[in-house]
């Protein structure tokens, strides 16, 4: 069964497939308990926006939106265009056509808003730097050389979520990938982030630290908007609102949204222990929450 | 006679001016090789470095056929650095995939241009003496700039060291921070340019790499931070040209070539004790490891 955009509210659906897209939406994922969520005001908008390197088309009219507090997951496979759209949404490139609102403003002047966890942890294992200082990072100001109370209160909180306390005076060289993991997650959350965007957060990470890091994830939603980019096409964690696919095409990948539900038959130790399975199946018109009288 | 009673002997000014350079200078190895050692630029600070030489040669050749007459070695030294700065700067910034390619071109011409230049210079002209520099030559107006130097790049280096820092470390999160690391980049190949120029007076063309790099490399192996590698830095520098005038004195040899023997003489030390310690360390776990589960 393939739903297209606008099917939905055009009635050219057939009462089964109603039904069972009914029950799809009130059974899976976390929908119902995050309604209120889903109609706050948006974090993140890509509209219409394009993206070439030199004339090699990489993103063709990438439209979707992202509510405040929302829990997104961006799934697409190795070379779909998943980085692009991360160095878009982050400033780092700017968009050939299009535009990217961010908490109302252009991408770049709210970027002070967003906290970026890198899916490389590696860094140069010379660097002289211990874990307090890596932290401290999140509180950089362009231009400014102080770091104040409210910045080392900052850290403090951000060691603590991140549960990394007792390895600050510790360099950062002589960590495990997985404590590496956790020490950026608490640089991006240092900054008291309003948007958390996590590069593939569970690369390279052992069970137990993908657990304790999608516990941190865990407490922060409802609080916090959060955009996870992974290469597993197939479940994203159960924490997921919404799951944006990264589709393929002749002049461009664009963005297809997805409904997902719970995956009882994925692998135990995945996303600290629950996952929720991506519908491929069924896409979903991208203005779908923002409609009045939609199940949600 | 003692180097200790050359260093106090009213006639030996120019041993004092030597100490002193090496003094000044430390600070420079210290502070701004501890940024090119973990920004991983010693090869881009190479290529300007050798550059130089191409300004040095052109200076001489416009002076000494009167079409410049002004026109001193250290003038053209720092406008080639500079534009050299300039040039690998923008590739490395825009074509990273072209830019060893373009670091090695600046090497090279600017070595041979200055070499032919010299070669077409009127009188004698050693290239040699720039390549490796001679310690003992230094005048009280080499000394004033060079302290001039180290005011300006300590204060940068504190002015902006959170950001040096970070860039350094992660630079896409410095950007996404909102950190210019573009221009970051810009000036510290530019002061570093303009350093390489003054300390190629000191150790030579050749040797300035060595010393931006090799106490930097050792004491980044007991510093915790960037800041403990520029103070560590500076001291080794300090130790090294401080040990290898003396020794230069004693032995009459070349004190720039000394210094970096010396220099590197620790930092291989440095590094094989270092690995020997990590060899053990780890044979020690995995026998504990192995202790536990028996």
């Amino acid at each position: 069964m393939r739903i297209v955009k606008g099917s939905l509210k055009q009635g050219f659906i057939d009462p089964v497939t109603e039904a069972l897209l009914q029950r799809l939406f009130l059974a899976g994922g976390n929908a119902v308990a995050d309604t209120q969520a889903r109609h706050g005001p948006v974090a993140v908008r890509f509209d219409s926006v394009d993206f070439s390197y030199e004339r090699i088309p990489v993103l063709s009219n990438v439209s979707f939106h992202i509510h405040q507090n929302e829990f997104a997951a961006l799934v697409g496979s190795n070379g779909s265009g998943k980085t692009t759209l991360l160095k878009l949404l982050l400033g780092l490139e700017k968009p050939v056509a299009g535009r990217i609102v961010l908490f109302e403003d252009a991408a770049g002047k709210g970027r002070e808003r967003i906290g970026y966890v890198p899916q490389n942890a590696g860094f140069d294992p010379t660097f002289p730097v211990t874990v307090r200082s890596v932290v401290r990072m999140g509180r950089l100001r362009p231009s400014s050389r102080f770091f104040g109370k409210e910045d080392a209160e900052a850290v403090n909180e951000a060691m603590e979520k991140a549960d990394i306390a007792d390895l600050a005076e510790r360099p950062y060289s002589a960590l495990s990938g997985g404590q590496r993991r956790r020490v950026l997650v608490a640089r991006a959350l240092a900054s008291r982030p309003s948007l958390l965007v996590l590069d593939e957060p569970a690369a390279n990470m052992d069970s137990e630290s993908e657990k304790r890091l999608f516990d941190t994830l865990g407490q922060l939603k409802g609080s916090t908007t959060i955009l996870i980019v992974t290469h597993d096409t197939a479940f994203v964690s159960s924490l997921t609102d919404v799951a944006f696919c990264v589709a393929g095409g002749v002049s461009g990948c664009s963005i297809v949204r997805h409904r997902t539900e719970p995956a009882a038959d994925a692998p135990h130790d995945l996303y600290g222990g629950s996952a929720s399975r991506v519908r491929h199946d069924i896409d979903v018109p991208d203005s779908w929450c923002c409609e009045e009288g939609n199940p949600l | 006679m003692s180097f200790f009673e050359a260093v106090f002997d009213p006639s030996f000014a120019f041993l004092r001016n030597a100490l002193a350079a090496g003094f000044l200078s430390s600070i420079l190895f210290g502070v701004l090789g501890a940024v090119v050692t973990v920004k991983r630029i010693a090869s881009l600070a190479g290529a300007i470095s050798h550059a130089v030489l191409g300004g040095i040669g052109m200076s001489l050749f416009l002076a000494a056929t009167g079409r410049v007459p002004w026109l001193t070695p250290m003038i053209g030294a720092v406008v080639f650095a500079l534009l050299a700065a300039l040039v690998i700067g923008a590739v490395s910034l825009r074509a990273k995939q072209r830019e060893d390619t373009v670091i090695n071109a600046i090497w090279a011409i600017g070595m041979s241009a200055g070499v032919l230049f010299m070669a077409k210079t009127p009188g004698y002209t050693d290239p040699t003496s720039y390549l490796f520099g001679n310690i003992l030559l230094l005048s009280n107006r080499d000394l004033l700039l060079l302290a001039v130097l180290d005011i300006l790049v300590v204060f940068l280096a504190w002015r902006f060291y959170p950001q040096i820092n970070a860039s350094s470390f992660d630079e896409e999160f410095a950007r996404v921070r909102g950190v210019r690391t573009g221009a970051v980049f810009l000036a510290l190949l530019a002061v570093t340019a303009v350093s390489v120029v003054l300390l190629q007076t000191f150790v030579g063309i050749v040797m300035v790499i060595a010393m931006l790099t090799l106490p930097s490399g050792t004491a980044g192996y007991v510093s915790k931070s960037v800041a403990g590698m520029m103070v560590f830095g500076t001291v080794f520098s300090l130790l090294f040209t401080g040990t290898g005038i003396a020794l230069s004195w004693t032995l009459d040899v070349p004190a720039g070539a000394l210094v970096v023997v010396l220099a590197g003489a620790v930092f291989l030390f440095s590094a094989a004790a270092r690995m020997l310690s990590t060899r053990i360390r780890k044979r020690k776990s995995a026998s504990a490891a192995g202790g536990g589960r028996a």
